[in-house]
């Protein structure tokens, strides 16, 4: 059978056998609504407030300060918009970064729409922010400042302990994208300071479709999802009882093995940069040597094209993802490198390796040997790399 | 994504490389758009014999390219100029809508180097 090397942990994981098991009983045995009065919804609500509990404990925080959602999305939404809805009286202006996910920026640019001020805050060219752009950006109209804990494409890591205790002294609220780093950053929202946090289960090998926001008692959010009285009234919808009980499986076991598991990820992440450094020329890492995740390198190959690159690296069985939006269908390179001031055509071959709990070395060897190949056939191929060298082109 | 005619040409690409003293050259694109193309053609009587590419882009920018020299071969320059990005769509058997210009850039490097042919006969007359 063709070899095949999973090295996108970043976009999702592979959901872990426990977790399976434990959500299972959970679909057709104790199928309950949390929210009935009977024995069937009794057993399903236990099941949920265990959950609840145990999560909170994890981040630091009361149980009644976690709000269960779809997902990191849905939680990024509800924290920009929920904010900046029950609060505009206050205020019309929120920081964030350049280099937010989806999910923060799109949200933005929706309320900008509806008269909000919106600062994006800049970054080096390493991809972490400038904290003296954020004391300056905060005005008496400041109703919030989301900046993401780690990078999904570079993998930087941003310093939101500071933030935290700016936003603190400034009084203004803290809202922390904690998606991609869950379970390899160690985050305490109580020690802290932060006021609202995203989650979602399955970058941590949970299930797709379940994630939390937490949000610090007292704040003044708006109810999202109008419906019944699920999460204290704040989010409608019936219990996603089996999602939430493999959330806090898997979270549980990511936090309980998190020093383990970095240990090793970034042990491979180093082996597979150094060995790239010095075994492919003109290849550049994207992001911060030290201060990024553990599982995450990112390159570019310059005179080449990220997607063919990639596609190749299907062929041959080793799924990577681009660091530009090219190959997920938009033309528009990455947000995040073009705001790192990465030149547009090293841009184009930004490629994300992101490794997980099954990755080990001889995946390394097998990345390395065709990585090498592909960016040779594709440099023979590419006219940048002819005029490099000196041929002439006679136009 | 890609049809399997799309995937073939871009994993075995055709006419790639260089012609040495070429006949005419046909360069589009800018790396920041994320394609680059250059056509080389050698033409003997206003009938193009070979034809080589480079190629600095995706996968359909590829096989654009490598359809697009398959198709001005053997024939006469006058054939090879009306060739449009729809015939090298139709020869992939289709294109994803965001990915038509790369059609678009064969097309217009074929027409390029065609004109730079042209005009190096012209001044050598």
């Amino acid at each position: 059978m063709k070899r095949k090397i999973y090295l996108d942990n970043a976009a999702t994981t592979s959901v872990d056998k426990d977790v399976t098991e434990a959500m299972l009983p959970y679909f057709s045995g104790t199928f309950g609504n949390p929210n009935s009065l009977h024995f069937f919804g009794r057993e399903a609500a236990k099941a949920v407030t265990a959950a609840r509990d145990n999560i909170a404990a994890m981040l630091g925080c009361k149980p009644t300060e976690i709000y269960f959602t779809s997902g990191g999305t849905e939680a990024d939404n509800w924290a920009i918009k929920g904010i900046y809805n029950a609060n505009k009286d206050k205020g019309n202006h929120i920081i964030t970064s350049k280099i937010e996910h989806k999910a923060v920026i799109a949200s933005c640019k929706r309320l900008e729409k509806d008269g909000a001020k919106i600062t994006y805050l800049d970054v080096d060219k390493y991809g972490i922010v400038d904290l003296e752009q954020l004391k300056k950006s905060i005005t008496e109209g400041t109703l919030l400042v989301s900046v993401m804990t780690a990078n999904n494409e570079v993998g930087s890591l941003q310093p939101i302990k500071e933030i935290a205790q700016i936003c603190a002294e400034r009084k203004v609220l803290f809202h922390t994208d904690a998606v991609q780093a869950i379970g390899t950053v160690d985050i305490n929202v109580k020690r802290d300071n932060i006021d609202m946090l995203s989650l979602s289960a399955h970058k941590f090998y949970g299930p797709k479709g379940i994630g939390a926001l937490y949000i610090k008692n007292g704040i003044k959010n708006d109810r999202y999802i109008s419906g019944g009285s699920q999460e204290r009234g704040m989010r409608g919808g019936t219990t996603n009882v089996p999602l939430i009980v493999g959330m806090n499986v898997a979270m549980e076991k990511a936090i309980r093995d998190m020093d383990i598991n970095n240990k090793k990820l970034s042990y491979l992440r180093d082996m597979l940069i150094k060995r790239i450094e010095s075994e492919i020329p003109d290849a550049f890492l994207n992001g911060h040597r030290e201060r990024r995740l553990a599982n995450n390198a990112n390159f570019s190959f310059k005179y080449i094209e990220g997607e063919s690159l990639i596609l190749m690296l299907d062929m041959q069985g080793i799924a990577v993802s681009s660091g530009s939006a090219c190959t997920s269908g938009s033309l528009e390179s990455s947000h995040v490198l073009s705001a790192m001031n990465v030149p547009a055509e090293i841009t184009q071959s930004a490629t994300r390796f992101s490794f997980g709990k099954d990755s080990n070395e001889q995946d390394i060897d097998y990345i390395i040997e065709n990585l090498k190949n592909n960016v040779t056939t594709l440099r023979a191929m590419s006219p940048l790399f002819a005029q490099q060298k000196g041929e002439p082109i006679n136009v | 994504m890609y049809n399997d005619k799309v995937m073939e040409n871009f994993k075995n690409p055709q006419n790639v490389g260089e012609i040495e003293n070429p006949d005419g050259v046909g360069r589009v694109g800018n790396a920041s758009c994320g394609d680059i193309m250059e056509i080389y053609l050698k033409i003997d009587d206003d009938i193009i014999t070979d034809a080589k590419f480079k190629t600095f882009g995706c996968a359909a920018a590829i096989a654009s390219s490598s359809m697009a020299t398959q198709l001005i071969k053997g024939k006469s320059i006058d054939e090879a100029i009306k060739i449009t990005n729809k015939q090298v769509i139709e020869e992939l058997e289709g294109l994803p809508p965001k990915k038509i210009h790369c059609s678009v850039l064969a097309e217009e490097a074929i027409k390029l180097a065609i004109e730079n042919y042209k005009s190096k006969k012209a001044s050598n007359i």
